[in-house]
């Protein structure tokens, strides 16, 4: 198991040096000069001739690449020439927003889809399978934003139950935190319940037709424990996949969703360095995000044997 | 949905996708028939539009700024005439006519999606053929394929469109790129299989040179699962170009699209949400008669549905 996990972070390690090459390539491939570009528009001759040297931008580029890659592996990604900060700082004071938004749409949708799941599998072929599953579509259908809105304009300005936009520390209360997160997370939670929602229906109703389900059943266990204890059991690996593969969803929902409800996380840096240009801070971030999703599926696969004793590596 | 697309086995000899049969099989397919009329609507709208009551989608008008919709606003012609224009959708900040903008708008996003899909597909199949048949270019192309995977597809176009001067080019380059190891992948897994087959090994055996072959024997298995993907691909660019425009990253403002309708309604949504409903229920209306139409495609051309089904 150890030399499992050790032999998959391994493989990791050629994932991640495509992603660093391509996030090393970006500022070359931007038009203009890298230096001039880091340096920002109020830099002076002085400082770009100070930053080529510095980054050894005069250097062949294989060796810039190693220096850069030197940089980063110790946690600088250099300065952000528009916050005027060291970009590490400057994600560290981002990240509380994002990864709170990240884990409760998380639990809200894997509390929501994976019953919802089940219970269209379980009657499936009936109205209540169609509704679910014509959810699902339509969920992968509407963006991330016209569902934000839309929420907003009912719970917020019609209903004024909520407020409006905004985020606020757990540090500060926890009512006015949940109260704030509550419309994010359910707006970025749509796309996800759909995904997760879909494949828990299709995986139960495939462990639905084996024998061991009709020799539960003929031993006389409720429904509930046959569909909690045996079915939900063994169709837990692929949506555990799926929830895994579902990360790449769940960044680009958060860039979205933050631009939305003002949070200011990750993902709302990610497009203000954007329109910025603010190179450092959008390399950091995209390393940040992919090793992020990297790293949830190698512990995805990991928990592939805690619930499938079959699997063994 | 895309993600889902695992290596599946897939019948050696492709579903006949052109016949008779299967063209009726085809409309007979709820999802197939819906989705594809709705699109036949909205593509109509937008190529159109010039003759549906729409005025010029670009022109500011500051006398009719903010007005809700089924606004009527007065023209005083040369003449001394006066004209009506009714505003059905209401108008932005700048007095543009929400109801042109949006039915101009589809124009974009059925442009970005097909155009998107069409040239993933055409990259993607080519890698993805190289990659299954030339056995030492699989391991590096797959490995840059998978480090490309792990970038996030919003992330990686985001990023990408930083890189250059805003514009539809621009767009659609920056969508096609996240989505070509998705096509690679599928194409690979089905040329590894394709290429064990015993009519494979046939035509290898009579001296078939490897071109013909594969175009011949390996290429139109790989057709219907593409067509499929490619429908996924068309809704999921769609919805890229769209949060691109929104985030103010992608086309520029001016153009009429979804995205940037709905962009140009935020600071104001409190107090005049439609700029953001009307173009956000003609995008999500797209989006879903697109992913309809790939769910028929999938169940009638037979993929892997067959092995999925209980």
């Amino acid at each position: 198991m150890l030399a499992y996990i050790g032999r998959r972070l391994l493989a990791t390690i050629p994932v991640m040096a495509v992603v660093a090459v391509f996030v090393f390539m970006m500022l070359r491939l931007a038009s203009g000069d890298p230096a001039a570009i880091i340096a920002g528009n109020a830099a002076t001759a002085q400082d770009v001739i100070d930053i080529r040297q510095k980054l050894g931008l005069d250097r062949p580029i294989v060796t810039q690449f190693f220096i850069w890659l030197g940089h980063v592996l110790t946690g600088d990604f250099g300065e952000s020439f528009f916050y005027k900060k060291q970009v590490a700082e400057i994600i560290a004071d981002r990240a509380g927003p994002t990864l709170a938004l990240a884990a409760c749409t998380l639990g809200l949708s894997v509390l929501i889809a994976v019953p919802l799941g089940v219970v269209a599998a379980y009657r499936h072929g009936t109205w209540l399978d169609r509704v679910v599953m014509g959810f699902s579509v339509l969920g992968f259908s509407v963006p991330v934003f016209v569902v934000g809105y839309a929420l907003i304009y009912l719970f917020a300005i019609r209903l004024n139950w909520l407020p409006v936009q905004g985020y606020q520390p757990l540090a500060d209360g926890v009512a006015g935190f949940f109260a704030r997160l509550i419309l994010p997370s359910l707006t970025l939670s749509v796309i996800y319940i759909a995904l997760i929602a879909r494949i828990t229906r299709t995986s139960v109703l495939e462990v639905l037709g084996e024998d061991y389900i009709r020799t539960a059943r003929a031993k006389g266990l409720s429904n509930r424990v046959v569909l909690m204890r045996h079915a939900l059991r063994n169709a837990a690996v692929p949506i555990v996949t799926v929830i895994g593969i579902g990360v790449t969803l769940l960044i680009g929902g958060v860039v979205v969703t933050e631009s939305v409800f003002s949070i200011p996380g990750l993902g709302r840096l990610t497009v203000d360095a954007v329109l910025a240009r603010d190179y450092p801070t959008v390399q950091a971030v995209i390393l940040l995000f992919s090793l992020a999703y990297v790293l949830i599926n190698l512990l995805v696969d990991v928990a592939y044997t805690l619930l499938d004793p079959r699997i063994r590596y | 949905m895309e993600a889902l697309t695992e290596p599946a086995p897939i019948d050696a000899v492709a579903p006949p996708i052109l016949t008779m049969a299967a063209g009726r099989r085809l409309l007979r397919n709820p999802g197939v028939a819906v989705g594809a009329a709705i699109l036949a609507v909205i593509l109509l709208l937008g190529l159109a539009a010039p003759w549906l009551g729409t005025v010029d989608p670009v022109a500011i008008n500051p006398s009719v700024r903010n007005k809700l919709p089924g606004f009527e606003e007065i023209v005083r012609n040369d003449d001394g005439s006066k004209t009506t224009i009714v505003h059905r959708m209401g108008t932005d900040t700048l007095g543009r006519d929400v109801y042109s903008r949006t039915l101009y708008g589809a124009r974009v996003s059925m442009l970005v999606g097909t155009a998107v899909a069409a040239i993933s597909v055409a990259i993607g199949l080519g890698i993805g053929l190289t990659a299954g048949y030339v056995r030492w270019l699989d391991g590096p192309v797959m490995r840059l394929m998978d480090g490309l995977m792990a970038i996030p597809a919003i992330l990686l176009a985001i990023a990408l469109v930083s890189l250059w001067t805003a514009g539809i080019a621009a767009v659609i380059v920056a969508i096609v790129i996240p989505e070509i190891p998705r096509v690679v992948r599928l194409v690979r897994a089905i040329v590894l299989s394709v290429r064990e087959e015993p009519y494979v090994e046939a035509a290898i055996s009579v001296g078939t040179p490897t071109l013909p072959l594969i175009i011949r024997h390996i290429l139109p298995n790989t057709l219907p699962p593409l067509i499929v993907q490619a429908t996924y691909i068309v809704a999921s660019a769609i919805l890229v170009e769209a949060i691109l425009s929104f985030l103010g990253v992608g086309i520029p403002p001016e153009t009429p699209t979804w995205g940037n309708i709905m962009a140009e309604g935020r600071a104001l949504f409190r107090i005049f949400p439609h700029n953001i409903l009307y173009p956000g229920i003609f995008l999500a209306l797209t989006v879903l008669a697109v992913n309809m139409l790939g769910d028929g495609l999938r169940d009638t051309l037979d993929l892997r549905m067959k092995l999925r089904r209980v």
